[in-house]
């Protein structure tokens, strides 16, 4: 199966003349926005900051990995099994900590993102430890990986516009407020870190169908950071804010190679000056729309905008 | 969940709530009767908003016992108290800021949805119809209080006045049967006062609900209330129509008088 996949991608690539290194970095634009869009969840939308999500990756990486390398298991079944997994870690964890208030959670997310690193490097007889797990089947190829950021994409999209969704920005907003209209935002803020972790879990995944070798080391706490800094440089609320965000954080470094060593400090520069002047990110709680692209450059949204004033 | 004129529909019960060693509220009892205006009253720090807190689980209190319809509700934690039928408002207004004026009120009525989240993924008919009967609930509620034409405006960006009534307009969204309305009339002049009063009542007939509100403007009580109760330090000085606590000598000394 993988192989009539890995053949289908193939011809597709060649008919439209992309080349393996563009194949790279397009996986890699896919694997990013679907932990961004995991993060932009709990982060952009629940106002939830959590320093553990490369752990969740890490989770579903090694899971997919065991299960297709030692056990067999379809890719797709496997892929499913790892993010779900990871899930069930963070319903786990959260269940401990999302009691605890703002930067309490935080503490603990990090803490263990940094455990699980720690717990692979040790378990040499199911991970390999710290020299790798390697072998894993190339499943993760352009197409497949497309396919996947998009369904990421839609799945999030239509769980922010349901009820669902409202309940996590009502307690980003105001958690009193929230609970005093009925919402449960122990539960609600738990469904957030769970979808963030399956996410998170589901990147994990591809990254590891597609690299065929991994390592606890390249799920550190920079790589949470990582997806951290991309969230807010994207926007915190927005779906869209967070996959340019991604593909932007992912494309730059790919653009300017020879200086990919200063790639954390261009990072911690665009994070400084994005928070101090545009603290709602590239997008803020906007999503991206034609319409007002249209009308932006056609003026005509100020004149409204003015209107409005007039109005009011 | 009927309302025979027996069971009050709020009953307080020698409530108490300390924190260290301030008694925040001491030996609170109050009954309220389906369909009436009750009114708080008192200086500031009197333990008002501490009572409001109790009620609604953001405290559990320290000793008494709080009935809701006969059922005893002490200590159930907030979001079941709302989702029971108490709703309410807050004294420094607490929207939902950055959202919309209608999702702020379409939140509110999020547990009449009853579509599944596979039922949300996939836009099932349940969604669909859901969605649609909580947007016209919400367009209902809104006009109710005035605000059908600032539907898709931010919450943040109306007027005092109108986030007032946006809070009211959420809390109604919960079907609550009894509403608490912290401090409904802060900040406003007479006129706007009055415009209030005349609000609360018009709610009150328009939902048939039973209302406890906490207010410092005399008038605002004496014009709406049909009873109140004074506190002074945790204390309840006085219970009765606005008219007798008005009369009543300690209330003049701790409040009315200064």
């Amino acid at each position: 199966m993988i192989e009539l996949f890995n053949n289908i991608n193939a011809s597709f690539c060649s008919l439209f003349g992309i080349n393996s290194y563009l194949q790279g970095v397009i996986i890699m634009v896919c694997i990013n926005v679907i932990a961004v869009l995991g993060m932009s969840v709990l982060t952009g939308f629940t106002r939830l900051f959590s320093f553990g999500n490369a752990g969740f990756m890490s989770i579903g990486a090694y899971a997919t990995a065991i299960l297709t390398v030692r056990y067999h298991v379809n890719f797709l079944l496997a892929i499913l099994l790892g993010a779900c997994f990871a899930g069930l870690i963070a319903f786990l964890l959260g269940s401990i900590t999302l009691r605890l208030k703002g930067d309490y959670f935080l503490i603990t997310c990090l803490g263990f993102g940094e455990c699980v690193r720690v717990l692979f490097n040790y378990t040499k007889n199911l991970t390999g430890g710290s020299a790798g797990f390697p072998g894993i089947p190339n499943f993760s190829n352009m197409l497949f990986s497309v396919i996947c950021a998009i369904l990421a994409f839609f799945i999030a999209w239509r769980f922010i516009h349901s009820k669902y969704g409202r309940n996590l920005v009502s307690i980003r907003e105001n958690e009193v407020a929230a609970e005093a209209v009925g919402i449960n935002a122990f539960r609600a803020k738990r469904m957030s870190f769970v979808f963030s972790a399956i996410y998170a879990g589901w990147a994990g995944a591809l990254y590891a169908g597609y690299l065929m070798y991994i390592v606890p080391a390249s799920f550190n706490l920079a790589k949470s950071c990582e997806l951290i800094t991309t969230t807010v440089i994207g926007g915190l609320g927005s779906l869209t804010g967070s996959v340019i965000g991604a593909i932007l954080v992912t494309v730059l470094p790919e653009v300017f190679r020879s200086m990919s060593n200063f790639r954390m400090l261009f990072y911690g520069l665009a994070v400084v000056l994005i928070i101090m002047f545009r603290p709602q990110g590239l997008y803020g709680y906007k999503e991206f729309s034609l319409k007002r692209l249209i009308g932006f450059f056609t003026g005509k949204n100020k004149k409204a905008k003015a209107e409005g004033k007039e109005g009011a | 969940m009927t309302n025979n004129n027996s069971t009050p529909v709020l009953e307080m019960i020698h409530v108490e709530k300390h924190f260290g060693g301030v008694h925040a509220i001491d030996d609170f009892s109050v009954k309220i009767e389906h369909g009436k205006i009750h009114g708080l009253i008192g200086p500031n720090g009197a333990g008002k908003t501490t009572i409001f807190n109790n009620i609604t689980g953001i405290y559990a209190p320290d000793a008494g016992q709080i009935l809701f319809n006969g059922t005893d509700i002490t200590g159930t934690p907030p979001h079941r108290i709302a989702q029971i039928g108490i709703g309410r408002t807050f004294q420094n207004i607490r929207l939902f800021a950055n959202m919309s004026v209608i999702d702020n009120v379409i939140i509110a009525s999020n547990m009449d949805a009853k579509y599944n989240l596979p039922g949300a993924l996939l836009h099932s008919g349940q969604y669909k119809e859901d969605e649609k009967k909580l947007r016209e609930k919400a367009i209902d509620l809104l006009s109710v209080v005035g605000l059908q034409d600032k539907l898709d405006e931010r919450a943040n960006s109306l007027p005092y006045g109108h986030q007032r009534k946006l809070e009211i307009a959420r809390a109604m969204a919960l079907n609550p049967k009894l509403l608490l309305l912290d401090e409904p009339a802060a900040g406003m002049n007479a006129e706007e006062s009055v415009e209030l009063a005349n609000f609360v009542r018009f709610i009150r007939e328009r939902f048939d609900i039973t209302i406890l509100m906490i207010e410092h403007h005399m008038d605002v009580v004496t014009n709406l209330c049909d009873y109140c109760t004074v506190l002074n330090f945790g204390k309840t000085i006085a219970v009765g129509t606005p008219a007798e606590v008005k009369a009543d000598p300690e209330v003049i000394r701790a409040y009315l008088g200064s």
